[in-house]
């Protein structure tokens, strides 16, 4: 799994912010545009991609993109 | 005793009857009188409601083992279940709560087997095959989603649900030239194994959808949507057909 191609997933799930806000200490809950919708789509994109079963709290309990990057390593 | 709400001497198929909703209705149907014929999957749970069902007045209990998704559980169904005064068509999955970019082929197939085809071809099934009385009450269970409200995530399960809504009047037009009544019941969020939390909604968000979705400050449990299934099934509720009653709380009206 690579970092970098995980970043670019989930910046993909966002229509407005731009894709230089995206990087491995990006505090996305605090992201304008972060809502419930967009929390379901990574859930959705992390099985598509990765065919790998996020639960909400997984998302709860990151805070940056790298903390949750290495919550779906530590499942695959 | 006076009782309008009596099932006695009544037959009474429900189907999805292994957990939840399904299962709470066999056992209230049972108490009140009704010869249950309970129907799923699972032959372990199936055999422990069937255990659980009230005897007291002499009723008879059996259970058919069916996977209604499929032509050749229908077929098994339709063929044992004999002649039945009321259907509690009740089988229903949760599909993922993933937003409609993320839909795929398998999913929505899986939705439509289960939660329609399932529903759709049994009525089609004992119609055709003349296993309802004259008289007999048809109840489907739909959904508040789909139906009054829709939330994010959940276009599968709620257009499978409107489209139940949506059958049980067509089928209280086609079942009308035998009185038979067909009715559909529509449950906000009810405590049962299928809306367990741990999934993408934990039990701090459930909480707050109570808070801001449910008058009345809680989901449902089973029996509440089972007594009034009961009503719809019992001569108490003779002149209501076509119709769909929310059992809610009160969400409908905050939604």
């Amino acid at each position: 799994m690579n970092l970098n191609n995980f970043i670019e997933n989930f910046a993909d799930q966002f229509e407005e912010t731009d894709a230089s806000a995206f990087t491995p200490d990006t505090k996305f809950k605090e992201l304008e545009e972060w809502s419930s919708l967009i929390a379901l789509s990574i859930i959705a994109m992390v099985d598509e991609e990765y065919d790998i079963t996020l639960k909400g709290d997984d998302i709860r309990n990151s805070a940056t993109i790298l903390d949750l990057f290495n919550i779906v390593k530590g499942k695959s | 005793m006076y009782n309008p709400f009596s099932l006695k001497g009544k037959t009474v198929l429900v189907t999805g009857a292994s957990s939840g909703i399904g299962r709470a209705t066999a056992i209230e149907c049972a108490l009140l009188g009704a010869n249950v014929i309970i129907s799923a999957r699972n032959e372990i749970r199936l055999k422990d409601v069937l255990n659980s069902l009230d005897r007291s007045m002499d009723q008879t209990h059996k259970f058919i083992i069916a996977d209604l998704a499929t032509n050749d559980g229908i077929d098994a169904l339709v063929g044992q279940v004999g002649l039945v005064d009321g259907v509690v068509s009740n089988v229903g999955m949760l599909p993922k709560s993933y937003p409609i970019k993320f839909i795929t082929n398998a999913d929505m197939t899986q939705v439509i087997n289960v939660n329609l085809f399932s529903h759709v071809m049994l009525a089609k099934g004992l119609i055709k095959k003349k296993r309802l009385n004259k008289g007999a009450s048809y109840v489907f269970t739909s959904s508040v989603g789909g139906v009054t409200t829709y939330v994010v995530g959940s276009s599968l399960y709620d257009m499978s649900k409107a489209a139940i809504n949506s059958f049980a009047k067509s089928c209280a037009v086609d079942f009308s030239s035998r009185n038979i009544r067909c009715n559909a019941v529509c449950p906000g969020m009810i405590r049962t194994p299928m809306t367990q939390p741990g999934g993408v909604l934990n039990e701090v968000d459930y909480q707050k959808d109570i808070e801001e979705h449910y008058l009345l400050g809680r989901y449902g449990e089973p029996e509440e949507v089972a007594r009034t299934i009961v009503f719809l099934l019992s001569d108490a509720s003779s002149f209501i057909t076509g119709t769909s009653i929310m059992i809610d709380g009160g969400a409908s009206v905050i939604h």
